[in-house]
């Protein structure tokens, strides 16, 4: 942990409205990112790990609401701010990145001015100076010849640029917290690197905390400090990243570990078949009952379905939520 | 390597497809693209060849020429000693030698048709008509993919995306092709659930004697399941041998940048052995495609033509070949 | 599932119209053509006529039931051509593209720039009036709707998954989209064709109001409307009945075509969540 807690998350829930019932999509997640600390939250899809940084910047609608617990942002309650506020606090102070970067920009608008926009919605400036700072934020973002990139439109860019182009606007205001949210999924292995190395780069040298969010659990134990790996709305586990891989606590991180087939293992150790998690990841409306990892767990015995279990501390910070953890 | 040699059960020569933008009715600049460009490949039986390269390489073209959906402008495709590429090949007689698994679980099974209807009606129209001959080969494909037979009744909704992949694969193989092209098998399924999909393929390969050819861009997948490996990059493969040469001792520069750039969980930070973004492919590089972007790139690389793929090292039962003019330095 | 108006209502109104025509012999009062009585001309609804009679005598309540058959007949029948048409031409220029793509999209394109009631008018002058010929007017005019509808649906399936997967199994062309396309944009074009023949319902009055439709003394309700002319101020339930019993199917069929387009077209329910 480096510095003071920057945000600190606790007993967060998170509910699915359907109709009148409200199912907990995220139950009891408590986490804290210090500052200039990387965090990650990997999962499957529908564990909930997208939805619990939409809900730190306000962003969840209908029918996602959040249900309980506390967001605190520098020692302030966020969870219950009025929209007006989240917004000052958007963008500049938290910002957040994601998955298609073309969704997310303004088609109609040249890059140059989405970036510049920033500049004079949250620190005042006018419009010639931040245009000017806008080509300076390109050039940060790594893309060559920004003075000219600043006026091509979104669809003028290939995926990597505008990705660079989401992070260059993310990281305009020196926010405290950038927010990743599958940022590299939709690109190439080679960008998706470049990517990676950019957004390390730039949030070390602007002191930026990062929470990244991704389902390849190789990646974020790569890019984060530390791991916290999600299962069916829960925070299963929550290690240092490297122990993460080495010695894994929860048996569903333990499975993950085993059944992916790592670069570089079979010239090292031959060939093993995978081992496989049996079942189906549950759907939000039918999580199971205890613990929600039960019906797929080879340790499963009588209390992991009667009882729900807490989470045990482990080592260096970390935590395991199972009855049977080792 | 032996030219007709009895286990070669897919050749592909010298294969080029092209196609025209541009021009029509209304003028404008008429353009081509080269999205394969002279790819020369071999298959043996019962292997599994692992066809990587970033988007718009040329291997999704590659492999849709392979199953006779794209028709080459250039070159063969023998498959099973037959030249599928060439014009009024029956779509049936190529059906029964080649077939594919999807990437995508969801879009790739017909909504409306129930598990025993998508692949009952490809064994009537391939022939087999007898009520008793078609409920065998059912059960049969059912128990090999893993499903149970009462499963057959249902909806592609009622199923999970592990579950719909095992359909798919059901289906490429109700047929008893020789050949299965793997476009992404697991890419778009939970992490959890790849590891039954990727066991189930390969117990799959042996136990009914298929090769496959997978494309993917998860160099882990294709370290576990290829026997052999080819790279491409804008339209041509530029190394191509068995995996281990392939992970262990790759020679060309963007093989290298490809495997550093995967991360790896056990350290930080990543080796960006590369710049830059795949260029257009409307305006190749000159000389070495991969010139703009190589690490190790010298002057002579601009120039034309482009090298040729040559062979490299000795003493491999799968002969390694490197597209580089600098091969030899880059051990 | 959620109480749906639109449907309940629609089907109701619909079913009623197509009651009527079926049984109209059994309801009728007398027979609509044959039963002319001067006697009785241009009496108001009661008791022993319910709708009231017409110049001629003949009892309009009669006139109006057989005139469903006849509305019915127009609207199914040649909505059902018309649909075939524009299916056949939409899927195979959809999936085939190309030239033949370009020639049924312009083709399509200059149906869609004359007003189809025109084109209708026309071929109807060139024909001799009657049924058949009505068929063949409307049947022949009304398929560019559903022609582009279906062209557009086939482009966005065309590159699934499974069509892909069905021509490596060695389908033919034909039966990729007899068996793997036409049932999955089957929902829309059933939609349209609901509402198309509330449309052709309109057109036939139209065009029997105009005389050059189903001629008297065929009871038609276009052509009831079309006599009644002369008599709008002193006798109005002779084009009253025959104009409610128009818009009373229109109507049906328009709430019908909403209420299926609600269940059946995916991206009209999520715009309503």
């Amino acid at each position: 942990m480096s510095g003071e807690a920057l945000l600190e998350v606790e007993n967060l829930r998170l509910d699915l409205i359907v109709g009148a019932r409200r199912f907990p999509a995220v139950k009891d997640v408590s986490f804290t990112i210090g500052r200039g600390e990387t965090l990650g939250l990997v999962g499957e899809s529908g564990c909930g790990k997208s939805i619990t940084a939409l809900s730190l910047i306000g962003l969840l609608r209908h029918p996602l609401a959040i249900g309980g617990g506390t967001i605190r942002f520098k020692g302030r309650e966020i969870q219950n701010l009025s929209a007006g506020e989240m917004r000052k606090l958007r963008g500049n102070a938290i910002s957040m990145i994601f998955q298609e970067p073309m969704t997310a920009l303004n088609p109609l608008s040249p890059v140059g001015r989405q970036i510049a926009e920033m500049f004079v919605l949250h620190k005042g400036a006018t419009w010639h100076e931040a245009e000017r700072k806008a080509v300076e934020a390109l050039a940060n973002v790594r893309v060559p010849a920004p003075d000219r990139r600043v006026k091509d439109f979104p669809h003028q860019l290939s995926g990597g640029m505008r990705q660079r182009v989401m992070i260059a606007i993310a990281l305009a205001c020196r926010p405290d917290l950038l927010l990743a949210d599958e940022p590299t999924t939709a690109l190439d292995v080679t960008v998706q690197a470049e990517i990676l190395d950019l957004i390390r780069d730039l949030s070390a040298a602007q002191g930026t905390a990062v929470l990244m969010i991704s389902h390849d659990l190789g990646l974020i134990a790569n890019m984060c400090a530390r791991v916290g790996v999600m299962y069916a709305g829960r925070l299963v586990e929550k290690r240092p990243a490297q122990e993460v891989f080495r010695t894994p606590s929860h048996p569903y991180t333990k499975g993950l570990v085993a059944s992916l087939p790592l670069l570089g293992a079979r010239a090292r150790h031959g060939r093993h078949k995978l081992k496989e998690i049996t079942g189906v990841v549950p759907a939000v409306t039918a999580f199971p009952d205890g613990c929600r990892f039960n019906p797929r767990c080879y340790a499963r015995t009588e209390i992991c379905v009667a009882q729900d279990p807490g989470e045990t501390p482990l080592p260096h910070d970390g935590l395991v939520r199972c009855h049977h953890h080792e | 390597m032996s030219e007709t040699g009895d286990n070669t059960i897919l050749k592909v020569e010298d294969l080029e497809v092209k196609f025209n933008l541009g021009g029509g009715l209304f003028g404008g600049k008429r353009r081509t693209v080269h999205a394969v460009d002279g790819v020369d490949l071999v298959l043996r039986k019962g292997e599994c060849l692992g066809l990587v390269g970033e988007s718009g390489c040329g291997k999704s073209t590659l492999a849709l020429s392979i199953l006779g959906l794209q028709a080459p402008t250039r070159g063969r495709v023998i498959l099973d000693g037959q030249d599928i590429a060439a014009p009024g090949v029956d779509r049936k007689a190529r059906a029964r030698i080649a077939q594919m698994v999807f990437q995508d679980p969801y879009s790739s099974l017909n909504p409306r048709q129930s598990v025993r209807r998508t692949l009952e009606a490809p064994l009537r129209m391939h022939g087999v008509t007898t009520k008793s001959e078609i409920d065998d080969r059912i059960a049969e494909i059912m128990r090999h993919v893993g499903l149970r037979m009462e499963q057959a009744e249902r909806y592609p909704h009622e199923f999970s995306g592990g579950q719909r992949q095992r359909i798919g694969i059901a289906r490429a193989l109700i047929l008893k092709p020789k050949i299965v092209v793997l476009d992404e098998p697991v890419s778009a399924l939970d992490v959890s659930i790849r590891a039954q999909i990727i066991n189930l393929l390969l117990e799959l390969k042996d136990t009914l004697s298929l090769s496959y050819i997978m494309i993917s861009h998860d160099l882990g997948v294709v370290e576990h399941m290829s026997d052999r490996v080819a790279v491409m990059y804008l339209g041509r493969i530029v190394e191509t041998g068995d995996w281990h040469t392939i992970f262990t001792e790759p020679r060309h520069p963007y093989t290298r940048a490809l495997i550093a750039a995967i991360p790896d969980p056990f350290n930080h930070g990543l080796a960006v052995k590369m710049s830059g973004e795949v260029p257009n492919p409307l305006e190749p590089p000159s000389g070495c495609r991969f010139h703009p972007r190589c690490p190790e790139m010298r002057e002579g690389c601009r120039a034309q033509p482009t090298p040729p793929l040559a062979a490299v090292g000795q003493g491999h039962a799968i002969q390694h070949e490197v597209r580089c003019i600098r091969a030899a330095e880059l051990v | 599932m959620k109480f749906r108006a639109n449907l309940v209502m629609g089907g109701v109104l619909f079913a009623a119209v197509v009651v009527a025509g079926t049984f109209a012999p059994f309801l009728a009062h007398t027979d609509p053509v044959m039963d002319a009585n001067l006697m009785n001309a241009e009496i108001p609804p009661g008791s022993e006529f319910w709708f009231g009679t017409d110049a001629q005598g003949r009892d309009i309540y009669s006139r109006v039931l057989h005139g469903a058959r006849i509305s019915l007949t127009v609207g199914i029948v040649s909505q059902l051509i018309n649909t075939v048409i524009g299916v056949a031409l939409g899927l195979s220029a959809g999936y085939w593209g190309g030239w033949w793509d370009d020639l049924v999209s312009g083709v399509t394109n200059m149906m869609l720039a004359i007003p189809s009631l025109i084109f209708a008018l026309a071929i109807m002058a060139i024909l001799t009036p009657g049924l058949t010929s009505l068929l063949i007017a409307l049947g022949l005019t009304n398929w560019s709707y559903t022609c582009r509808l279906s062209r557009a649906s086939t482009l966005s399936l065309k590159n699934q998954g499974y069509v892909q997967a069905a021509k490596v199994l060695g389908y033919s062309d034909i039966r990729i989209m007899v068996t793997q396309i036409l049932p999955n944009i089957l929902g829309p074009i059933i939609v349209i064709g609901t509402l198309g023949m509330g449309g052709a319902v309109l057109a036939e009055a139209s065009l029997s109001f105009l005389g050059l439709g189903i001629r008297p003394p065929f009871p038609s309700w276009g052509s009831m409307l079309s006599d009644a002319r002369d008599q709008i101020t002193t006798a109005p339930w002779i084009s009253v009945f025959p104009g409610l019993a128009i818009f009373v199917t229109v109507l049906g069929l328009n709430l019908l075509g909403d209420g299926l387009r609600d269940i059946l077209d995916p991206q009209s329910r999520a715009r309503r969540a």
